[in-house]
């Protein structure tokens, strides 16, 4: 197995392993036991690391899921939350001693509210199936991650997750009034509710992004949007890095902020037009997709606006969707991306951020990296905020081109740092950037952070050995407790 | 450039002030910790021996209008950075009301800082549509209540590495640490406004009418009523003198943009009575009003900010307005009701908090002599376990309790 470092295991804990279970069932009629039921849960979207976990609760109820964690607290045993497991950051990975409580079942919208322009819903419910609710009504919820089909609302909050049309509309964070969380000891505790600004500190904001450290979010009250009159994109091809990043800035300088602002570099854009067929140009270096919304008016005077601006910029090829159809070939592109290059290779998704004005600098970084170690690479991103995901080449089943591929990852997320920008605008830490977090943050830092995830959860039992590095985390098992 | 009203300690540095609070932890001597102190007159009294202002931690540190970022340090006078902003046709998109003419301190000399903005989240009439102060917030540096420096984030859109520090110190009134420096995220200033207005509707139609606006894609930026009574105090003469209520919405964008929104909005609640729509220029000076919480009164009267659901808050007002003297307007399409309420000995603070209780709100008492601020509650009080977590918190960045102790709660 790879580099990551993980705690061992408490042998008491599974030595105890069927009276514990026993345990469970008393408290919830929800517990998987059957091996094949909990390989289920053995790993999320990281899938390189994978533990069978103790046992796996699924609650239908905020109060079954207390039950759980009282029961758990009682018998010091760790708990991991877990929505539909597609962290990329291994942030859902179990260990052989934890108990996963998934609240995929709990997925039902239970109010929804258009004057305040709010909806409740249980966290289990996909990220699209709250748009889908409210979409008959003319609304939608604004965070998109990729993942959205399958990710749940209770994973986008603890990863603060974010997506394309982000830029206008923020991340998660921007976008939760309140939340129903269970804490460690069972006790149930509302943050925030179905108006703006909560008094008190700021609850709601350090939950979201706490990648399931500090409780178990049962329910939320997001914010829903009414939908724009319609939206566009347009393809922008240019020669370079340079000419591409300078004409995101100028379209931004100009006051114009787009829903959406992708980047593709040459290798991208190949592999995403042999398997989408979208029409993408092939001798360019960079390719930009950039949506306007608004009337038809509107989309036209922006179009006008953003093509006078990027002639400054040599672009060789500027395309407008005209219909319905021609936008969805210009997103089928972007939006396959992860599976065309899926078909050609396996691949690691980064999930770095820079500064926009580093882009040249920063995209010539990552391919020295990766030439370094002979990996190839594809560049998507969204431009309007500076998130990178370079798509790191390699073969799964050669040990030593998964390590030099876990190794210039780690090369490139320190690179952004250095650059001035983040180690992940996204994906969260979890387990794969946990060892980088010193080169963002000094001790000090870390200590801080470590002693507010400390006041949510006094014993370190939720999603263990995950975020900080282990020689900084307090509890058993670590190795360097 | 020594701010004569505080006689309290104005570090030069952040590491001097990292020093001091160091020092005072030791000796667990309590500070009481200011911007410019222009608000120490709303809030919780805070009884110190120590003073600490910011007012010589200043300067603009780093702005790309390009990447939508400025960085400044905590002491920067909130206006230094707007005017910088205003140069490069872009703005702090929350549009953080201005509390000066409410405290009665016009004093330009010293102005509100930009530390303090997130320190108490402040945030205008496009919160609404834009989000608060502290969805702005990008990144923080700050000294905690151990003398120790920290830093969360960084000046880049999107950041999700670690425990989200900079939300944490968002709205915590200077309790847990001293921001020193704090960088934000902008947008760009909107080439036109255009506001569309309705006379004399009672308030349940006004709020109705918000609502209603806020959910059609024209992307009303601000939705506000305003009584009879309140609307005399605008600078507009014409639209003060009127006599009659003022249910305002705005638009901003690009002219065309503006222009066809404005007329598609007027055909959507046309039904509500006849629609008035004012241009750029009377836009502006409308909303630097409303800004300026200029429909309130410049007195004495104890002042509430309440917030709740839209759609609960005419009920609410209805309520208090049966027990008590008020006058209320509505801002955030009804979300935030400023209440002001005839003098009293305790400005009705446990009156008032039973009647909203069934409505669910949160208030806040924003002016009311120093006397009855000690006394009542000034922040909403919270269920026993958010206070339980609230102390931890505390006690997580400030483990002496020397950071403005009793400011939001006297248990924090
Ligand atoms: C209860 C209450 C509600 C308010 N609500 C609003 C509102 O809705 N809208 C509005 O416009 N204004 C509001 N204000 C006023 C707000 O404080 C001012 O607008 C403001 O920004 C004052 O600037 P200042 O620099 O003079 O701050 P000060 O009066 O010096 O400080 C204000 C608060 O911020 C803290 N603070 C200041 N600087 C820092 C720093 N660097 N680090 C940590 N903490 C710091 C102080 O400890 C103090 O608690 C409110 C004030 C109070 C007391
Ligand atoms: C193809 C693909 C594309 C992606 N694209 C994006 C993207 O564009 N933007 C983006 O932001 N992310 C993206 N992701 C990452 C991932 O989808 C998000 O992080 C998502 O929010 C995870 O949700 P989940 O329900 O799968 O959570 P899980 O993977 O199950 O869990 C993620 C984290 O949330 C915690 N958690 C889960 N449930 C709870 C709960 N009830 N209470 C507290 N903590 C809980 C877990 O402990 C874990 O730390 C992508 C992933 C894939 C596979």
């Amino acid at each position: 197995m790879s580099g990551i470092q993980l705690p061992e295991p408490d042998t008491g804990v599974l030595d105890r392993r069927d009276a514990l279970v026993a345990g469970l069932q008393r408290v919830s009629p929800n517990v998987v036991t059957d091996p094949i039921g909990l390989e289920v849960f053995e790993a999320d979207a990281l899938t390189a690391y994978r533990n069978v976990p103790l046992a796996v609760v699924l609650p239908t109820s905020t109060e079954e899921v207390s039950r759980v964690l009282r029961f758990c607290h009682e018998n010091d045993l760790n708990v991991l939350p877990r929505g539909a497991g597609t962290s990329l950051s291994g942030g859902a990975l179990p260990m052989k001693d934890t108990v996963v409580v998934g609240i995929s079942k709990m997925n039902q919208v239970l109010d929804i509210n258009l004057d305040d322009r709010v909806a409740r819903v249980q966290t289990g419910i996909t990220n699209l199936g709250i748009s889908n609710a409210v979409s008959e009504l003319g609304f939608f919820y604004a965070p998109d991650p990729s993942s959205q089909l399958a990710c749940t609302l209770a994973g986008n909050i603890a990863m603060n997750s974010g997506g394309a049309h982000c830029l206008k509309y923020g991340v998660t964070t921007n976008n939760i009034l309140g939340m129903t969380v269970v804490m460690m000891d069972g006790e149930i505790v509302e943050f925030g509710g179905d108006f703006l600004d909560p008094h008190g500190y700021d609850f709601l904001g350090l939950m979201t992004g706490s990648e399931g450290q500090f409780g178990i979010v049962t329910e939320a009250t997001v914010r829903i949007l009414p939908k724009a009159e319609g939206e566009r994109p347009m393809l922008m091809g240019f020669n370079s890095a340079e000419d591409a990043g300078g004409c995101v800035a100028a379209i931004i300088g100009a006051g114009i902020v787009p829903v959406a602002l992708e980047y593709m570099d040459r290798p991208a854009i190949k592999i995403c037009e042999d398997f989408a067929g979208a029409g993408y140009p092939l001798d360019v270096e960079a390719l930009l997709i950039v949506e306007v919304e608004g009337s038809e008016e509107e989309i036209a005077d922006l179009f006008g606006r953003i093509r006078e601006i990027a002639k400054d910029f040599n672009p060789t090829e500027m395309r407008e969707a005209q219909s319905a159809e021609e936008a969805a070939a210009i997103w089928r592109g972007r939006k396959s991306a992860f599976g065309a290059m899926g078909r050609i290779s396996d691949y690691m998704c980064m999930d770095g951020v820079i500064p926009l004005s580093t882009l040249p600098k920063a995209l010539s970084e990552v391919s020295r990296i990766c030439q370094h170690y002979g990996l190839g690479v594809a560049n998507i991103f969204h431009a309007g905020d500076g998130n990178l995901h370079p798509l790191i080449m390699f073969n799964a089943n050669d040990p030593d081109e998964k390590d030099r591929a876990e190794r210039c990852g780690g090369d490139i997320l320190e690179a952004c740092v250095e650059l001035g920008g983040c180690l992940t605008g996204e994906h969260g830490v979890g387990i794969e950037k946990r060892d980088l977090m010193t080169t963002q943050y000094n001790r000090t830092d870390l200590e801080q952070q470590i002693r507010v995830k400390t006041v949510f959860d006094p014993d370190w039992r939720l999603n263990r050995g995950k975020v900080f590095p282990l020689d900084m985390q307090p509890g058993n098992g670590s190795p360097h407790a | 450039m020594a701010a004569p009203m505080l006689d309290g300690f104005m570090p030069g540095s952040e590491d001097e002030l990292a020093a001091f609070i160091a020092h005072s932890a030791e000796a667990q001597t309590p500070v009481e910790v200011c911007g410019n102190g222009t608000k120490r007159a709303i809030g919780r009294p805070v009884q110190t021996a120590g003073k600490i202002g910011t007012g010589n931690l200043t300067g603009v540190t780093l702005y790309e209008p390009s990447e939508l970022v400025i960085a400044a340090r905590a002491g920067t006078p909130l206006s230094e950075v707007e005017a910088l902003l205003d140069e490069h046709n872009q703005m702090l998109a929350f549009e953080p009301a201005d509390m000066t003419p409410l405290t009665g301190k016009s004093d330009v000399a010293e102005p509100p800082t930009i530390g303090s903005v997130f320190a108490t989240n402040t945030s205008g009439s496009r919160r609404v549509l834009r989000g608060a102060a502290r969805d702005h917030l990008l990144g923080v540096r700050a000294v905690n209540g151990r003398g120790e420096t920290i830093k969360w984030g960084g000046r880049v859109m999107k950041n999700v590495t670690g425990v989200d520090l900079a939300r944490g110190l968002s709205g915590s009134w200077g309790t847990l640490a001293v921001m020193t420096e704090v960088t934000m995220k902008v947008l760009p200033k909107p080439e036109d406004t255009r506001t569309l207005m309705l006379f004399g509707l009672p308030d349940e139609a006004a709020i109705a009418l918000c609502c209603a606006a806020m959910g059609t894609p024209y992307e009303v930026s601000a939705a506000i009523h305003i009584p009879a009574s309140m609307a005399a105090r605008l600078s507009n003469q014409e639209l003060g003198g009127l006599g009659r209520a003022i249910t305002a919405l705005r638009l901003e964008n690009f002219p065309e943009s503006t222009q066809a929104r404005a007329e598609k909005l007027e055909q959507q609640i046309g039904t509500f009575g006849e629609v008035y729509t004012i241009g750029n220029e009377p836009s502006l000076e409308f909303w630097r009003d409303v800004r300026e919480l200029r429909f309130l009164t410049g007195s004495q009267f104890p002042l509430w900010r309440i917030t709740t659901a839209p759609s609960r808050a005419v009920g609410m007002v209805n309520a208090i307005r049966a027990q008590l003297d008020c006058q209320a307007a509505y801002d955030w399409s009804g979300g935030l009701v400023w209440l002001e309420l005839a003098p009293s000995r305790d400005a009705d603070a446990t009156d008032l908090r039973r009647i909203i209780a069934d409505f669910e709100a949160h208030a806040t008492l924003i002016r009311a002599p120093l006397a009855m601020r000690s006394a009542v509650e000034v922040f909403h009080p919270l269920p026993a376990a958010n206070m339980t977590l609230s102390q931890k918190l505390k006690a997580a960045f400030d483990p002496a309790g020397i950071l403005n102790p009793g400011r939001m709660y006297p248990e924090v």
